[in-house]
């Protein structure tokens, strides 16, 4: 075991009834990487994600963190559930945030309450991941005073707080504005340049040229195509062009 | 002087005593009650296992589907009967908190219904444990959508409180009652009485803005 082994994860299924979302797929995040997932709608690359921090249950399927493969298919206790989601935080496409607690609230609950951090020592590490993402100034405002941009640059930094192994992204720009879009691409540019792990479920191909490491391309909840950004842009492939070619033309 | 301020007048250090040593604490301490009943049986309705959340069901189902007058009757008249003898005080807040209590466990429950999966979904993924999303996440914001029908349920519950005069206890409308019936003046007494009901309502609604406000500060 070794803080730089991988992110393992095989054979991972997840069925919806009759819908097969997710067919065995298997794949390693290297630490330090960003890996961007495509595809279309459907294609099981928000399950996929969302498996991964266990806010869907897989069918079946095993996670590595770097100390051996869990199994994840069959009955997790919740001991189980928790030491495997302390490992990732995710940051959602409608942020998520706590609408009564403040941006500072935001960022410092989960560390008082999983780790009983002082108020004091959470707020001033709060107060960093908040000028971290550019919002130093608005650590005292609600939710519903800031914009979706800025929304989202708080829920970043309430994930950082949890010091994660990876971070986990559901289509963070989706609900936004392209300006705000551009702040919040702005903090995962600086993340990515930090060599964090970052995955990425996004329809923004700028973003994966931009700044991805790795592009997976998921279809039927199958990984269809798996490589540099630079292989995924000049892939010859029929349906990865057809691809390519609807989503720039939105 | 007309004879109904005269009246109500001379009556009113009698029916106030009966409003602060009977009205007044069978409401607080019923409701009291009623609260903490509620909290349980929404989260059974919610989370429990299936035979707990029948039972939870079936708990508000009889307590909602039968009148308050009844079960007082049921409750101070009728267990005796098998032996449970209760004072009528302790018999009128059992019966108070039972039914309020299931009337607002239905207010709670709909409360934790309408917060968003989402929020639920960032506990998770923060990796909070269940009883911190319910004291940090939960509570709070069901709180904001809980208190008008709540407030609804206590006002309810005030009223309610009038029926007591039929199991013996003193409250202030038997009182305005006693009264009417020795000096011959129904409506005079009866208005006298409403009004009292009414004040106090008044002064819990008031109440019931000023939470708002100070539950909803994070709103715009």
């Amino acid at each position: 075991m070794s803080a730089d082994d991988p992110l393992r994860v095989r054979g991972l299924r997840k069925t919806f009834g009759d819908l097969v979302a997710l067919d065995d797929v298997s794949l390693d995040v290297e630490r330090g990487t960003t890996s961007v997932l495509l595809g279309p709608s459907g294609s099981g690359k928000s399950t996929l994600l969302r498996c991964l921090n266990l806010l869907e249950k897989p069918d079946a399927g095993t996670i590595d963190l770097g100390e051996g493969p869990i199994e994840v298919g069959g009955k997790l206790t919740t001991a189980r559930v928790r030491e495997i989601r302390a490992r990732s935080t995710m940051v959602f496409q409608q942020f998520n945030l706590f609408p009564h607690l403040t941006a500072l609230g935001n960022v410092t609950l989960a560390p008082r309450e999983n780790r009983g951090l002082s108020r004091q020592a959470a707020e001033q590490r709060g107060r960093e991941l908040l000028e971290k993402v550019g919002l130093a100034d608005k650590a005292d405002s609600y939710p519903d005073r800031l914009s979706g941009g800025q929304q989202q640059r708080v829920a970043i930094a309430r994930a950082l707080a949890m010091d994660p192994d990876f971070l986990l992204f559901d289509e963070p720009t989706s609900a936004l504005d392209p300006e705000l879009a551009a702040e919040v691409v702005a903090v995962l540019s600086d993340l990515a340049a930090e060599h964090r792990t970052l995955v990425v479920v996004t329809h923004s191909l700028a973003f994966a040229k931009q700044v991805a490491d790795r592009v997976l391309f998921l279809e039927d909840g199958k990984i269809l195509q798996d490589g540099t950004p630079a292989e995924f842009f000049s892939s010859e492939d029929e349906r990865l062009r057809r691809f390519r070619e609807v989503i720039s033309s939105v | 002087m007309p004879r109904f301020l005269e009246l109500w007048i001379e009556s009113l250090p009698r029916l106030l005593t009966a409003l602060v040593e009977m009205t007044v604490p069978l409401s607080l301490l019923s409701f009291a009650i009623a609260l903490v009943i509620a909290v349980v049986v929404a989260l059974a309705r919610l989370y429990a296992p299936a035979p707990l959340k029948a039972l939870a069901w079936m708990y508000v189902q009889v307590f909602r589907g039968t009148p308050l007058v009844v079960q007082l009757f049921i409750v101070y008249f009728g267990l005796p009967g098998v032996g449970i003898e209760l004072a009528a005080f302790p018999a009128a807040v059992i019966t108070l908190a039972l039914n309020t209590g299931a009337y607002a466990s239905e207010a709670v429950r709909a409360s934790i219904l309408s917060i968003p999966r989402g929020q639920f979904e960032a506990a998770q993924s923060l990796n909070l444990s269940r009883a911190a999303t319910f004291r940090k996440v939960v509570a709070p914001q069901a709180m904001r959508i809980v208190l008008p029908p709540l407030a609804n349920d206590f006002i309810d519950l005030v009223k309610g409180t009038s029926l007591v005069f039929a199991i013996t206890l003193i409250d202030v409308f038997q009182v305005g009652r006693q009264i009417a019936a020795a000096t011959y003046e129904p409506l005079i007494m009866y208005t006298e009485v409403a009004l009292i009901y009414l004040a106090l309502v008044s002064l819990l609604s008031l109440g019931q803005n000023q939470l708002e406000k100070k539950v909803s500060a994070h709103v715009r």
